[in-house]
């Protein structure tokens, strides 16, 4: 289905941004605990709608937790978790799952490393069963890792190098993070993976993969005390490992706004920039990150927000924008501000007008309308959540995972309606300001060689 | 910040479209009001109701002016009835509304979910109605937004997939209205006056070529009477005509783009099938073990598992009222896209050849059929296939009765059904790539 806009200049971040902001409540059913013996966390959510279920488990681990050197370390062994166990020959666990009329996939992220099934619910122990083997049990062949570091660079290539919006806003993250391992692309750079080895794998491996390291979320028709007994059953007799957690790699102070230019070929300008602010998970007053998603729905929420009305429609400085804050991150985060100028202006008229409106938002409290409308989608949202088993078990995993507890999950609706306007203009005078930003932006390279002056589309003439 | 580990979002895209099925127990209403077929599941477990109304108005409408359907739907939620788009904004923000409006080459819907009290669904119902049936297209609002369609037209044209896909839909369809992208071309859209707009709008927009969907928290009484206030706005003109017939590719044809990407971007197809197409469960399981079903397919299997060559690669059948496309493709480091190419193309050709075996077919079969209660877990995928069935007009019982269509598919429909339909030696292939970075020497790859 379309989107409000129909292009945006949409990267990765954007897409995940837009499906977290302003709709990390998880619903109301009820959320079941438990812990076992070993450490492992199991959360139960009921959803008795359809008879479905998700499983999902989920590793403290993600390329915020790797150094130099080898990035992109918890995505290669995301990959290689399908590739062979002592008692499953490489692709096996897909097919299985396939012959059961599952779907499955994985997914990483800087503060996390998932997987997960959909499947009727009467299979959910045929994902326990193969989660729990491959938790401990990798055989992690060079054959298969040779040929499948090979397709995670393809997967670069496609998602980045031949993106110029992805590659600037990696470029961006690389300039904004000095000592954050924010610094780094989830995917890793081209030259590490390059050099990765089965033995660096084996290495990450066995640090992280651990019951006591990992969190398993099952929504569906299900009943707590069966899926307790059945994960006792499977991943009960684990070993826990002993683990050391990441060094802290704190970001150092910002002394100053940072600018770059990233130049790719490309046919439209692009711009990304992003204040320090933040998360729930380092905030030392914890209303803050709400203010500041309050302040994202007011830039940002819904096609009355201010951006929508001033910057797309209004003046129409921009094609498209977007604003977004990870209010989840488990490290200091960025308040992000996304776009493509209109046609006739430039990057900079696009910052001018977004600093515009953080200078008003630090200058004046938002209207009571405004703040009433936010609450409103807000509490909207908390509704429509509960259609997706998926989501719901989302937002339950990543919130344990990074640290906060899922409980969080039930706040967030309270916590949102509980903001003020003084709030709002109090985080936007605080972290909105000049030594916290940073910004990067797209200087379109031509996409043909040669004749690229007088046949600016030579060679790839389409749509005519 | 997320990455998934398959290479499916174009394999998943065609997959969500092929794919079908209810619970056994979802109840489908149907009657007709003012001309329209009506269909309605009641859902009382969350206070919510999705609502769509479906417009045969796509892009094969567009006539002369390519983008014209898409521009004429883009623009509804602009300006209607005397509420300007800040007004419509605030009343979708202030009730927590959301409108779902678009189109594809078939298609065109407004739709919106709200909550299920009637404070906040009435508004969303008054202005619903307002939207589809009384835009005002105002010529401010057209320029600016035609502008933003221009724009969109330039970034597809730095993106090796968008470009692949656009000339994969010219050459497969030729003169038939399902050749240009949806999007138009800068001509087109630069082009489109507020008359056009107007003109397409009342010819298309009218209760006799629409279907209405309802699903949520709502008796059947409640239903009828939102059908009947939503339709009353509408005048009831007429249907649609059909579609001209898809003619058939007489010749292989291979089309090479040179673009300055590290990876080649590579589309091989035809025209596939269609909504109502007796062979279509036939054609859909064997595609599930061609290259439609993720990593455990054939394509998958020789391009991505055995030889570490792509990381997305997959078939897949995109049916729609005329034969859409059946399309295999993959992305590739640049200096291996021949290999890859010849991969694909045996892949293919083997198949037709020698057809699925039974293993497979058990597993394809095994698969879809047990998945069958996943296609139906939400109120949103309810909808969408509410709005497919009534669109295309598939029987009432279509999800009832896709698992035992599937089950009764033997290896030797599969085989000539494969055969008879798709043709290996007559396929349309699409190169984008070759690298040509800014200031090398290097040229494409060699035809």
């Amino acid at each position: 289905m379309k989107t409000h806009y129909p292009l945006g200049a949409r990267t990765l971040w954007a897409l995940i941004l837009a499906l977290m902001a302003l709709s990390a409540a998880a619903g109301t059913g009820q959320v079941h605990e438990f812990r076992l013996a070993n450490g492992l966390k199991l959360i139960v959510k009921e959803d008795h709608r359809a008879p479905v279920m998700v499983s999902q488990i989920w590793y403290k681990v993600g390329s915020s937790y790797e150094h130099g050197g080898i990035t992109g370390i918890s995505h290669v062994l995301e990959h290689m978790m399908f590739k062979g166990t002592k008692t499953l020959k490489p692709g096996e666990f897909s097919r299985i799952i396939s012959a059961n009329g599952g779907r499955e996939n994985a997914f990483t992220g800087r503060d996390y490393t998932a997987y997960f099934q959909r499947m009727e619910k009467s299979r959910l122990e045929v994902s326990f069963r193969l989660e729990a083997d491959r938790m401990r049990g990798l055989t992690l062949p060079p054959k298969e890792f040779a040929r499948e570091v090979r397709v995670v660079q393809e997967e670069r290539r496609l998602r980045t190098e031949d993106k110029p919006t992805a590659l600037t806003y990696e470029h961006f993250n690389a300039v904004a993070w000095l000592s954050s391992p924010y610094h780094n692309p989830v995917i890793g750079w081209m030259d590490d993976l390059r050099a990765l080895t089965v033995d660096d794998l084996w290495r990450w491996y066995r640090r992280w993969y651990a019951p006591n390291n990992a969190t398993v979320v099952v929504v569906g028709d299900v009943h707590p005390k069966e899926v307790l007994a059945l994960a006792k059953k499977y991943f009960g007799p684990l070993k826990p490992s002993r683990l050391v957690p990441p060094r802290p790699q704190r970001e150092v102070t910002q002394r100053g706004r940072r600018d770059i230019v990233v130049k790719a070929p490309a046919r439209v300008p692009y711009i990304v920039m992003g204040f320090k602010v933040p998360s729930l998970k380092t905030a030392r007053d914890d209303w803050e990150p709400y203010a500041l998603e309050v302040l994202a729905g007011i830039l940002d929420g819904g096609s009355s927000s201010r951006v929508s009305r001033r910057l797309l429609r209004g003046s129409a400085v921009a094609t498209s924008a977007s604003v977004g804050y990870d209010l989840y991150a488990r490290l200091q985060t960025l308040f992000l501000f996304a776009g493509v100028p209109a046609q006739g202006k430039s990057v900079r008229d696009l910052e001018q007008a977004w600093l515009g409106l953080v200078a008003e938002l630090r200058d004046k409290p938002v209207t009571a309308a405004e703040l009433e409308r936010v609450k409103a989608q807000v509490v909207a949202n908390a509704v429509y959540e509960r259609d997706s088993m998926f989501y719901q078990a989302m937002i339950l995993g990543r919130l344990e995972t990074v640290g906060l507890g899922w409980q969080r999950a039930d706040e967030y609706v309270r916590r949102v309606k509980a903001v003020t306007a003084e709030q709002v203009r109090a985080v936007a005078r605080k972290y909105l300001i000049e030594d916290r930003l940073t910004v990067a932006v797209l200087d379109p390279q031509p996409v043909t060689p040669g004749k690229q002056q007088r046949r600016p589309m030579g060679g790839m003439r389409h749509g005519h | 910040m997320g990455i998934d580990r398959k290479g499916m979002a174009l394999a998943l895209t065609g997959w969500l479209l092929v794919a079908a099925p209810a619970l056994a127990g979802v109840k489908i209403h149907t009657w007709q009001s003012r001309g329209a077929q009506v269909y309605f599941v009641r859902a009382p477990q969350l206070p919510m109701v999705d609502v769509r109304v479906v417009f045969a108005a796509g892009s094969a409408r567009d006539g002369k002016l390519p983008g014209l359907a898409s521009l004429t739907s883009h623009l509804l939620r602009f300006g209607a009835d005397g509420l300007n788009a800040d007004r419509i904004a605030e009343i979708t923000d202030d009730h927590g509304i959301q409108l779902s409006i678009g189109s594809d080459r078939d298609r065109a819907w407004v739709g919106f979910r709200s909550l299920s009290e009637p404070r906040r669904l009435n508004p969303a119902l008054r202005l619903l109605g307002r939207l589809m049936a009384r835009p005002d297209f105002n010529d401010a609002d057209l320029a600016r937004e035609r502008r933003r369609f221009l724009l969109a037209l330039r970034q597809q044209q730095q993106s090796p997939a968008a470009i692949a896909r656009r000339r994969f839909y010219r050459a497969v369809y030729g003169n038939h209205p399902y050749a240009h992208d949806p999007s138009g071309n800068l001509k087109s859209i630069a082009a489109i006056r507020r008359a056009d707009l107007q003109a397409f709008h009342r010819r298309y927009y009218v209760a006799r070529n629409a279907i209405v969907v309802i699903v949520g928290k709502l008796n059947r009484r409640q239903a009828r009477l939102l059908a009947r206030r939503l339709l009353s706005r509408l005048p009831l003109g007429q249907a649609a005509p059909p579609l001209p017939a898809v003619q058939p590719l007489k010749q292989a044809k291979v089309i090479r783009v040179p673009f300055p990407s590290s990876q080649t971007h590579v589309l091989i197809g035809q025209p596939g099938t269609w909504r109502g197409d007796p062979d279509y469960y036939a054609l859909y399981t064997g595609n599930h073990a061609l290259g439609g079903s993720g990593l455990v397919s054939r394509i998958s299997e020789e391009v991505r598992e055995k030889r570490g060559m792509a990381y997305s690669a997959y078939s897949y059948f995109f049916p729609l009222q005329r034969p859409g496309p059946f399309v295999m493709g993959l992305q590739t480091r640049n200096d291996q896209a021949d290999k890859a190419i010849a991969v694909l193309r045996k892949t293919l050709a083997d198949f037709v050849e020698r057809g699925i075996t039974a293993a497979e077919l058990e597993a394809s079969k095994k698969n879809i059929t047990g998945a069958y209660p996943l296609r139906i877990d939400s109120n949103g995928k309810i909808t969408g296939y509410l709005a497919m069935i009534g669109f295309y007009r598939l029987p009432l019982d279509y999800l009832d009765r896709f698992n035992d269509h599937i089950r009764a598919i033997t290896v030797d429909q599969v085989r000539s059904v494969f055969k008879r339909r798709i043709h290996p030696r007559r396929m349309v292939t699409v190169i984008v790539g070759g690298g040509m970075a800014h200031g090398q020497k290097k040229h494409a790859a060699k035809p």
